[in-house]
Parts: C-alpha cells; sequence; structure tokens
C-alpha cells in the first residue's frame, strides 16, 4: 500500500446523508474479478443526472468527497472503496462512517476522516461558495484545512498509522504465525470443521 | 470489551466471553493507541462476489489458504433461479461463477455449486449444514453475516481485503466493540413476527446508532422465538449499523443443532453443551448501551422509505418531512417520498404494490415459506400482482416440496423458484422494472437495490402473504376468512 501523510484535492460536497454503499456502487458492477476498473460505476445511477455533483465541471478534478452522515452504511463491498479511489478520490469526510466501509478504507488507502457534522457543514458552505476550493487531509496533525476553516477529524490510531506507514495488514499478523499456530493447539476437538464434507 | 480489562471471574457479556475465548494476541497500548487485538476466526463462509481478488491477493503473494476445513463456499449471489441446469446467460455472471470453482479447486475449498443439494444463501447454508454453533466466531464477506449471531456466535461481514487476511491467516484484527443490550419484553400478538421487532427496533435505533456495537438481542419475547425468527432478527443487525447481533444459546439452539451434518456428536455434543451453556450475559455484567422494546405493543411494521430506519406501523401513515425534529432527518424523508412516490399522510395500507419476493437471507427458510403458505391456502392471489418464491437452499426448496409448499404458492399463482439471494440485490435477472413497487421480505429498501428505479417496502413473510392476496399493504387480519386458510386475528 502506498504510504499517506497528507493529501490536498479540490473538495466535492455531497450534501446528503445515508449514503449506502449500493448507491456507491449499484450491485450489477460487483460481478467483476478485477480489484481496478471500477471508475465507471461510482454512483452510477446518480451520475446519470446531469445536476449530480460529480457532473460539475467545477469539481471534475475532485478528489476530497464531503459527504453527509452515515456515508458507507449497509453492504460490506469492499467495491465501493475501490471506485471511489479509481476514479481519483483520496479521501472521504463524513460526521459517522459504516463500520465496514471505514475499515475497507483503511485497508485500501482511502482516508476516512470522521469530522463533526457541524465542521462538515462550514465546510459544505466554503464549497459551495467557491466552486474548486481544495481541502487538505493532514494524518499528521489530524485536521482537514478548507479555505479559513481548519477542523480536527477523528481516525483511530491503528489505521493512521498503517496509512502513513503504508503497511500490508496481512504481511503484520504474519509476523505472529506462532501465536495463531499456539493458539490453534488449543482449541476444542469438537469445534465445527468443513472437511470433511459431512451431508444430511 | 478489552480482555486486559477482564479481571478473573469480573461479569461479562456474551458478546465479551465469545471475544475473548478468540483473542490469539492481544493488541499493546492503551485507550485510542491500543493496536487491535488478533482474533482466530473458526469459520470462513465465501461467496463468489467478494471472494475473487481475494484469491487473486493469495495467488500473488505466493500464500496458501493457511485452514481449508474452516472455510466453505457456496454461490448465491449472482445464481439464476430459473432454468439451473442451463449456463448462466449472463456472461459476467458466469465468469464470476467459474472463477469462484477454479478458486475452490486450487486451494481446496469445499465448494456447494448450482444444482447441488446444499447449495443456497451462504447465511442459510451454514446454519442448516449445523456448521454455525454457539460460541464460535463465523465471518464472510457479506454484511449479513450477522444472521449467525442467533446461536450465541459472534458474526459479522467483511471486505474483501479482510477475506484475503483470513484466508491466509484464518485470524482478523479488530479493535474490541462496544456491547448495546436490546431486551424485548412480553408477548408478541398473533400476526406479528421476529422481521416486525427488528424493524420496529431499527426504527427506534437508527441506521448508524448501532455503529462500533455487537446487539445483544434478550428478553422474554425472544427467549420465546425459533431458531429461524431469531436468525431473522439477528440478520438485519447491519441495518442498525451493527456489525454483529447475538442471541444467547439455549435449549432451543441446542435442539436445532442437534443431529445436524457437522453438530457434534456422542461426547463430543456433551462437552459442546457444557461449554454453550456458559455462553450467557452474567447478570451483573454492564452494557455500553441498552435499549428496550415493548413486544405487547408490536404490530406488523413496514418501510416507506428507502432505508430500513423509515418504518412504521402498517396502521399508521407515509409520514411528512416536518414530522423529524433533525434537519437530516427531514431531508432524507423529502428525498425518499420523492423517490418512492409517496404522498404524505397516505395510509400505509393504501399503497399498492406490483410484486412481491418472498425470499432473502432474512426471511427464506422453512418457517417463512410456512407462515407466508398457511396465509394464502385456499385464497386467491390479487390478479395484477407478480410473486416470486425463492427458498434460501435447495435443502429447503426440497423439504417445501416435501410438505407440498410448492404446490400451495404455485395454485396461488406464485412463481416458486430456485434457491438464491435473487431479487434480494438483483444481481441475477430477478428484478423490478423502473417505478415498479415490492413487498419485499428482504432487509434493504436503498434506491435500486432491487432493481434500478424500483420501490421497496420490507416486510414480514406474514405481510407480504396477505399483500399478494389484497394487492395493497395488508396484514393478515385484513383478510376474509376462509375455510382452510389460517385465522390470523391482530
Amino acid at each position: 500500500m502506498e504510504k499517506i501523510t497528507t493529501h490536498t484535492g479540490v473538495g466535492v460536497p455531497l450534501r446528503q446523508s445515508d449514503v449506502d454503499t449500493d448507491q456507491i456502487i449499484p450491485a450489477v458492477y460487483l460481478k467483476r474479478i478485477t480489484r481496478t476498473g471500477f471508475d465507471d460505476a461510482l454512483f452510477a445511477r446518480w451520475r446519470k443526472d446531469p445536476n449530480f455533483v460529480l457532473n460539475q465541471e467545477a469539481y471534475s478534478a475532485g478528489s476530497v468527497l464531503v459527504a453527509g452522515q452515515d456515508f458507507g452504511t449497509g453492504s460490506s463491498r469492499e467495491h465501493a472503496v475501490w471506485a471511489l479511489k479509481d476514479y481519483g478520490f483520496r479521501a472521504v469526510l463524513s460526521s459517522r462512517f459504516g463500520d465496514i466501509f471505514r475499515g475497507n478504507s483503511g485497508k485500501q488507502g482511502l482516508v476516512a476522516a470522521q469530522v463533526a457534522q457541524g465542521d462538515i457543514e462550514l465546510i459544505w458552505k466554503e464549497l459551495d461558495n467557491h466552486p474548486g476550493t481544495t481541502v487538505t487531509v493532514d494524518l499528521a496533525s489530524r485536521t482537514v484545512t478548507c479555505g479559513s476553516i481548519v477542523a480536527p477529524f477523528e481516525i483511530d490510531d491503528y489505521t493512521r498509522w498503517r496509512l502513513m506507514e503504508g503497511l500490508d495488514d496481512i504481511g503484520l499478523t504474519l509476523q505472529h504465525e506462532q501465536d495463531v499456530t499456539d493458539y490453534e493447539a488449543t482449541r476444542p476437538s469438537w469445534k465445527p470443521k468443513t472437511l470433511p464434507a459431512k451431508l444430511s | 470489551m478489552s480482555s486486559r480489562e477482564q479481571v478473573a471471574g469480573a461479569p461479562r457479556t456474551l458478546a465479551e466471553k465469545v471475544w475473548n475465548a478468540h483473542v490469539v494476541r492481544e493488541g499493546s497500548g492503551e485507550g485510542g493507541a491500543r493496536q487491535p487485538d488478533l482474533i482466530y476466526i473458526d469459520l470462513h463462509l465465501i461467496h463468489e462476489v467478494t471472494s475473487p481478488q481475494a484469491f487473486e491477493g493469495l495467488r500473488l503473494a505466493n500464500r496458501p489458504l493457511r485452514r481449508p476445513d474452516l472455510t466453505i463456499a457456496t454461490e448465491d449471489h449472482n445464481t439464476p433461479t430459473l432454468e439451473i441446469d442451463k449456463p448462466i446467460a449472463d456472461l459476467t455472471s458466469r465468469t464470476q461463477i467459474d472463477t469462484l470453482r477454479n478458486n475452490c479447486a486450487e486451494f481446496g475449498v469445499r465448494l456447494h455449486s448450482l444444482g447441488d443439494k446444499e447449495q443456497g444463501i451462504v447465511h442459510v447454508v451454514g446454519p442448516q449444514l449445523g456448521l454455525t454453533q454457539p460460541g464460535v466466531t463465523v465471518v464472510c464477506g457479506d454484511s449479513h453475516t450477522s444472521t449467525h449471531g442467533a446461536f450465541g456466535a459472534l458474526a459479522f461481514g467483511i471486505g474483501t481485503s479482510e477475506v484475503e487476511h483470513v484466508m491466509a491467516t484464518q485470524t482478523l484484527s479488530l479493535k474490541p466493540f462496544k456491547t448495546m443490550g436490546i431486551n424485548v419484553e412480553g408477548t408478541l400478538r398473533p400476526g406479528v413476527t421476529s422481521k416486525d421487532i427488528i424493524l420496529a427496533i431499527i426504527a427506534k435505533v437508527g441506521t448508524g446508532g448501532g455503529q462500533g456495537y455487537v446487539l445483544e438481542y434478550r428478553g422474554s419475547a425472544i427467549r420465546a422465538l425459533s431458531m429461524e425468527a431469531r436468525m431473522t432478527i439477528c440478520n438485519m443487525s447491519i441495518e442498525a449499523g451493527a456489525r454483529a447481533g447475538m442471541v444467547a444459546p439455549d435449549q432451543t439452539t441446542f435442539d436445532y443443532l442437534e443431529g445436524r451434518p457437522h453438530a457434534p456428536q456422542g461426547e463430543d455434543w456433551d462437552a459442546a453443551v457444557e461449554y454453550w451453556k456458559t455462553l450467557r450475559t452474567d447478570d451483573d455484567a454492564v452494557f455500553d448501551a441498552e435499549v428496550t422494546i415493548d413486544a405487547d405493543e408490536l404490530e406488523p411494521f413496514v418501510t416507506w422509505g428507502t432505508n430500513p430506519g423509515q418504518g412504521v406501523s402498517l396502521s399508521q401513515s407515509v409520514p411528512a418531512p416536518e414530522d423529524f425534529e433533525d434537519e437530516n432527518a427531514r431531508a432524507a424523508c423529502e428525498r425518499a417520498l420523492d423517490y418512492m412516490d409517496l404522498t404524505a399522510g397516505t395510509p400505509m395500507k393504501d399503497i399498492r404494490v406490483d410484486t412481491v419476493f418472498l425470499g432473502s437471507c432474512t426471511n427464506s427458510r422453512m418457517e417463512d415459506l410456512r407462515t407466508a403458505a398457511d396465509i394464502i391456502r385456499g385464497r386467491e392471489k390479487d390478479p395484477d400482482i407478480r410473486m416470486i418464491v425463492v427458498p434460501g437452499s435447495a435443502r429447503v426448496r426440497l423439504e417445501a416440496e416435501a410438505e407440498g409448499l410448492d404446490q400451495v404458492f404455485k395454485d396461488f399463482g406464485a412463481e416458486w423458484r430456485f434457491a438464491g439471494c435473487s431479487m434480494c440485490l438483483g444481481m441475477n435477472p430477478d428484478q423490478l422494472e423502473e417505478g415498479e413497487r415490492c413487498a419485499s421480505t428482504s432487509n434493504r429498501n436503498f434506491e435500486g437495490r432491487q432493481g434500478k428505479g424500483g420501490r421497496t417496502h420490507l416486510v414480514s413473510p406474514l405481510v407480504a402473504a396477505a399483500t399478494a392476496v389484497r394487492g395493497t399493504l395488508s396484514s393478515p387480519s385484513d383478510l376474509d376468512p376462509v375455510d382452510g386458510a389460517a385465522a390470523v386475528a391482530a
């Protein structure tokens, strides 16, 4: 994973709460077996509306999504994160994220920054008044900056550290492989096993 | 639920007990700086949609799949529910299914393919085989993995990166969850089901209220429920924002499991039951949050909007934006009414639907099919309604056919399909048309979830069946009595 410490890019206001992962990427796009190439699928249904924010010229280079509360709820599809990244987003701001979406973001180098709703609304106003304004998301200081607005954001320490170091989770866990093996030796024999297959 | 904070003998919740029993390695540090715990995963369920990129990751890193004997795969999301003996017509769907078959063969994973007697929705298959057991950790690249919590398992959905992590290590790095007790006390009225309980809970807690929590459903109304009804409740925990929901195991759980193919046998069974009986929240344990629901007061519950928290009792009317104090909720209501093409103040029972879908990992098990069949037996379907019945698994379909339920549905004029996720998410050809309105026993009423422009009302199997008779959202108590059909007063 690429290291990320700070990112500055055009902020895109998405003035809507409860943006579930079915909206971020509809299920019909989940049939692909690759991890990339989902940029066309991002908000696919909303993008057919010419007034949708991503269709506005000022936001065409957008890379920081400023969303309403409860962004990324619903389905566990990591495709939602892949689609945001493929489109060019590097960070999403919201006052609350779906748990699984937030976890998936951390695995894929997308910064999910939890910003107080009041600050989200200030940033929305700034972006509406000056479309094309950039937003800086700084992991080191845990702040977002937009025009004269400087607001703190929350992200858990472990995810922040992994993002800043660009670390691969599996590699980290495999450093403790002996602990896994030791744990396995303590598991009761009656715990379920899928093999050999038993059928009714 | 930090295991470090647990003093020996200190009271613990059910979720904490299961978590503590699976800590491979405790994370170091304190408070916000604390690293995650490494948690062992007892059972990994796989399907075609969220696994191909994970298998590819293993291949690229030249890593083996650590425990094929704790892993099982099935085909469900993409599979057709008609003509399953023919090649899948949609080429991208067929490629994804073929990819799962090749990956399972390469990595030694047991797979139940389309046409196999054990094929079906992954969350129906695990419990039916007896693989889902009290006190185990279960994960799957699917948010409705919370279903398995009905057995007292800690079960939750994960993304594809985590799927790959479990394949490679049989563990996950996780921050401890908070715990929320949901107390449902009292007795359900006739015609009110566990689906109504969970829809009422989500309306109360909100779609984000459970974020960061494991929910534990408890109280006399939960204890009185069958395993299938408990699965319906735990299934929709994610719709309240919680990754997992649990019910403490009891005799109902043990009776359901005993004799299933992968349930322990003989002395193993006795040892397992002895352990399972310890899996309950201690009397003095404290939840981080608690919610209480009065079961006596509950009525059939349905959604009017585009998230599962936007629901009301069936006897009520479509709300108006002004009914909400919160500005965001008001805006969400306005947008939902527009998408759903509904007018505030319309009685829910006046809403006419086009399609009734009985299926999904929420409500596609034998009990769901039986209760719906009991309502429609001897009655006539509204001629303009299309009703699709999709059993949760091939085995459910066979059992239903052995009881003659398929004939009840067919006589009624419903379509009797093969098993899969089907119209719950519309990845296969079973989709709503633009503007079509559906009473659905599934779990999500998101915009376009069941097909582009489709409108979804989430309902119980009983409401689905009554709606298919009347053509408008209805409860069984709205139906005229018929000889041979179930009399339900509500």
